[in-house]
């Protein structure tokens, strides 16, 4: 059985421009939309807060909870079910995280007894002190920096047999941060600051390679913590985890349509630039479309099948490995013939 | 061949050595006594990061030197106007003018440690200013938290957990996990108290009920005794007024264990004095006889009987409406010990038992649904050859298994993710191989030389893209922690070994079909 036959031949780097252009739009999407929510919607692990999660025996109403909520002054908490609806499960949420200590939990389960009449199981708890959000917040950031500054390292070598000037990129790329560490800038504006100095980077020492994955996995995450942002879901620490894996597999997938671009190179090396791309990218279609099927399918299978607590983390990975698939087709290798096209030599 | 003999004994080694790692988890107490732990998330259980307030422990050394720093002018018929805590760190002592040459002496011999900060003499009241140096303030700070670690292990340790994981972190931070626990508020409860015993005497001269409303009188301190009412299940509230001043604390207690009172058949804790406890003790009963002594605990009055006369022996007794379960855990505390400084839950990850279950039967359940649709998906797309990556997939699931016995690494929720996308991303490098493969083939070579091409043009680009997948999760080892390592762990292991699977095991079917089988036509 074949999806693609071995002769086809889209052309894909034909309609490069309209793909920079829904590209495009679904980034402005995603920046408007954080702009609009006032930026990523933190859950307890990064803002502070608690999250009770709480099952009924029987079933009960959102209302009642509230109700006997408010006898533990929790007023300003939210509630919200969650998992199946025959579950009778929800999520109490509040920004207090001082709430947890002697005797609360059983204070909270007879106060639900009391309220809606049925039975109540506390199932989870998590509390986060504010000083622990914050710690946790910047150790999120800086996992998401330093694994953004291995894989340049990595792909500037690995590419363009350049070890010498990747570990410059790398040495260059850390004493940027550091200087502007010194500013007292915040976490977010030093990653977007050293991801701006990467490409500077990367533009004055030629590393076209490089140049394409990373803006390959800007356009990834970007759009994920777009499409997190628009459905109004909260950040916590296994989103991180899947926003990394998402960088490792949209990198694996551009990996791969990068080695057969540098092997055809070698093989035709008198065709034109665009047309060695595209037939590089047909050659490896298949593959690309395999194997994104089989992790769709698994993942799918974890989305719907998974439970409620790995629900985001599935829908995460869902979203990332299907923008991930599309922009090492469509993003990073029209950046590499972008590169030619504004002047810069081969 | 015997080159293909050698490569089978190589896996046939890996196979069995994956096997016997995995037994472990299967069979109990099989050797070699490595499971696969289960994570605070899928076994239920508590995570608790605390932080001890290193200040007061401070505080109550400077208290305690003021306490000291009065009886010594007590003995030496020094006139003060106050020995005081000033801004929580300082000592004020003010003293007549005509006592200071004796005050110094005193602070000379016996208090070489206090540093001058300031000193006035006003109208004949000489006041001095005293606090603790710099580096004998943060040794204070550093030992009260590895204090407070090991009162709270004691304390575990007697409550009964099973591996309890108990670590400092930083300065003053403490790190408590507790699998598999059910009362987490109970054990929260006995990991947070302070648990600091004093004896302290009764103020009988004022009327506490004023003292609630009103203002408490000098050198007493307004505390209250908590009872709930076994009949009505209320809590009934009593004011004690008792003397600031405690004449013996909980640190000269060698045991406290829990009795049954055989007249109203409730239990109570009692406890046992060391030999200068017992002195202490002994004198104190003995002074105040027909006076009331309030038992108190962490400024809660637990009981406040009157003396009947002098109590040699070192005993006594804590009472007050236990349930047999509250004084089991008031009894470990005691003989855990006080912490030296009280210390606050800065986060907390609960997950109970039942969660914790469902956790991983719907985990695996979408691992099953979704490997089995691979699976099936593989066979269908490549025939034979689909097969073969079939075989593979599932040798890479032993190997990820074994792994994490081997390694003693932690699965958790989203270690089970992490082995589903593996589960997707493992057959990525048969697909690449594969794909060579049919390309070779379509160019007209034979089916051997198809395959050996296939292998060696895709291995360089398998390795590459793998490489990066492993960066991440390096990078998520390093700065996860819990149920994050977790993912890490199961995907560094998901690569590596299907790495192995994919360039090493499935190239031995290949051979042996095509060289010893001497197959003609590939099925792919």
């Amino acid at each position: 059985m074949q999806f693609i036959k071995p002769d086809v031949n889209i052309d894909i780097i034909g309609k490069r421009k309209i793909a920079f252009c829904a590209s495009c739009v679904l980034i402005l999407i995603s920046i408007l939309s954080l702009l609009f929510h006032g930026g990523p919607k933190y859950g307890v692990d990064f803002a502070g807060g608690t999250v009770i999660q709480v099952k009924f025996a029987s079933s009960a109403n959102i209302p009642d909870i509230k109700k006997g909520l408010t006898t533990l002054s929790l007023e300003s908490a939210s509630v919200q079910s969650f998992g199946e609806a025959g579950d009778n499960e929800f999520l109490i949420r509040t920004e207090q995280s001082e709430i947890t200590e002697q005797g609360f939990s059983k204070k909270l389960q007879a106060a639900l007894k009391t309220a809606t009449g049925s039975d109540t199981e506390i199932r989870r708890v998590e509390m986060v002190g504010p000083q622990v959000g914050k710690d946790l917040r910047e150790k999120a950031l800086f996992a998401m920096f330093y694994a953004l500054l291995f894989i340049t390292i990595y792909i500037s070598g690995r590419f363009e047999l350049k070890w010498v000037i990747s570990g410059v990129v790398a040495a260059a790329l850390m004493g940027a941060v550091y200087l502007f560490s010194m500013l007292n800038l915040s976490i977010p504006f030093l990653i977007i600051t050293a991801l701006i100095v990467s490409l500077v980077l990367f533009w004055f020492l030629e590393l076209k390679y490089a140049m394409g994955a990373i803006v390959a996995l800007i356009h990834d995450v970007t759009i994920t913590v777009g499409v997190f942002s628009i459905f109004d879901k909260e950040f916590s620490l296994p989103i991180i985890a899947a926003l990394l894996t998402i960088i490792g597999y949209s990198l694996n997938d551009t990996i791969i349509v990068f080695d057969r671009i540098r092997e055809n190179l070698r093989k035709y090396s008198k065709k034109p630039l665009e047309i060695t791309i595209n037939r590089s990218i047909n050659e490896t279609l298949s593959r690309t479309i395999l194997t994104s099927l089989t992790t769709l399918v698994v993942v799918a299978a974890l989305f719907v099948l998974g439970g409620g607590i790995i629900h985001d983390f599935a829908f995460a990975l869902l979203v990332g490995i299907l923008v991930g698939t599309y922009s090492s087709v469509y993003v990073a290798s029209p950046i590499l013939l972008a590169w030619q096209e504004f002047g810069k030599k081969r | 061949m015997k080159n293909l003999t050698w490569r089978l004994v190589i896996v046939a080694a890996v196979i069995i050595a994956a096997l016997i790692y995995i037994l472990p988890t299967i069979v109990p107490d099989m050797w070699p006594h490595k499971k696969i732990n289960l994570g605070l998330d899928l076994q239920g259980g508590m995570h608790l990061a605390l932080e001890v307030d290193t200040h007061k422990a401070l505080e109550s050394t400077i208290e305690r030197t003021g306490h000291e720093i009065r009886d010594f002018l007590k003995k030496e018929h020094i006139r003060s106007a106050g020995v005081e805590r000033v801004n929580g760190e300082k000592l004020s002592v003010k003293i007549s003018g005509e006592d200071a040459d004796k005050f110094d002496e005193i602070l000379n011999d016996d208090f070489p440690g206090l540093r001058i900060v300031s000193r006035s003499d006003e109208g004949g009241t000489v006041s001095i200013v005293l606090d603790l140096p710099e580096k004998e303030a943060e040794r204070i700070k550093l030992m009260a938290t590895d204090q407070a670690l090991e009162t709270i292990r004691n304390r575990i340790d007697q409550f009964g957990v099973s591996e309890p994981d108990i670590r400092k972190q930083g300065e003053n931070r403490i790190l408590i996990q507790l699998p598999g626990i059910k009362d987490t508020q109970r054990a929260k409860d006995l990991i947070g108290r302070t648990a600091l015993l004093e004896f302290k005497l009764l103020d009988e001269v004022h009327d506490p009920k004023a003292a609630v409303g009103g203002t408490v009188p000098p050198g007493t301190e307004l505390l209250w005794q908590i009872r709930v009412s076994p009949e009505t299940n209320r809590e009934i509230k009593t004011p004690y007024l008792v003397k600031k001043r405690s004449l013996l604390t909980g640190a000269y207690l060698t045991d406290a264990r829990v009795q049954i009172d055989s007249q109203y058949n409730e239990p109570y804790v009692g406890i046992r004095f060391d030999r200068k406890g017992a002195r202490i003790f002994e004198r104190i009963t003995g002074e105040n006889v027909k006076k009331r002594l309030a038992i108190v605990l962490d400024k809660k009055v637990y009981s406040a009987p009157v003396i009947q006369e002098k109590i040699a022996g070192g005993e006594a007794r804590i009472t007050g409406s236990f349930t047999t379960e509250e004084a089991r855990d008031l009894a470990i505390i005691l003989r855990a010990g006080a912490l030296p400084a009280p210390v606050k839950v800065l986060e907390e990850r609960t997950v109970g038992p039942s969660l914790g279950s469902d956790s991983i039967r719907q985990g695996l359940f979408s691992m099953i649904v979704g490997g089995v649709l691979v699976v099936i998906f593989m066979v269908i797309y490549y025939n034979g050859a689909g097969l073969v990556a079939d075989m593979a997939l599932i040798f890479n699931l032993i190997l990820i298994a074994a792994g994490l016995a081997g390694f003693q690494a932690t699965l958790t929720l989203p270690g089970i993710a992490g082995i589903i996308l593996t589960i997707g991303m493992a057959v990525d490098a048969n697909v690449l191989i594969f794909e060579r493969i049919r390309e070779e083939m379509a160019l007209g070579k034979t089916p051997h030389s198809a395959v050996t091409a296939g292998y060696e043009r895709a291995t360089l680009t398998i390795l590459d893209a793998n490489v990066t997948t492993l960066i991440a999760a390096l990078v998520l080892f390093q700065f996860g922690t819990g149920p994050i390592k977790g993912f890490a762990v199961t995907l560094s292991l998901g690569v590596v070994s299907s790495m192995f699977t994919a360039l090493f095991v499935t190239r031995i079917v290949f051979d042996y079909l095509l060289v010893n089988r001497r197959v003609r036509r590939l099925s792919i």
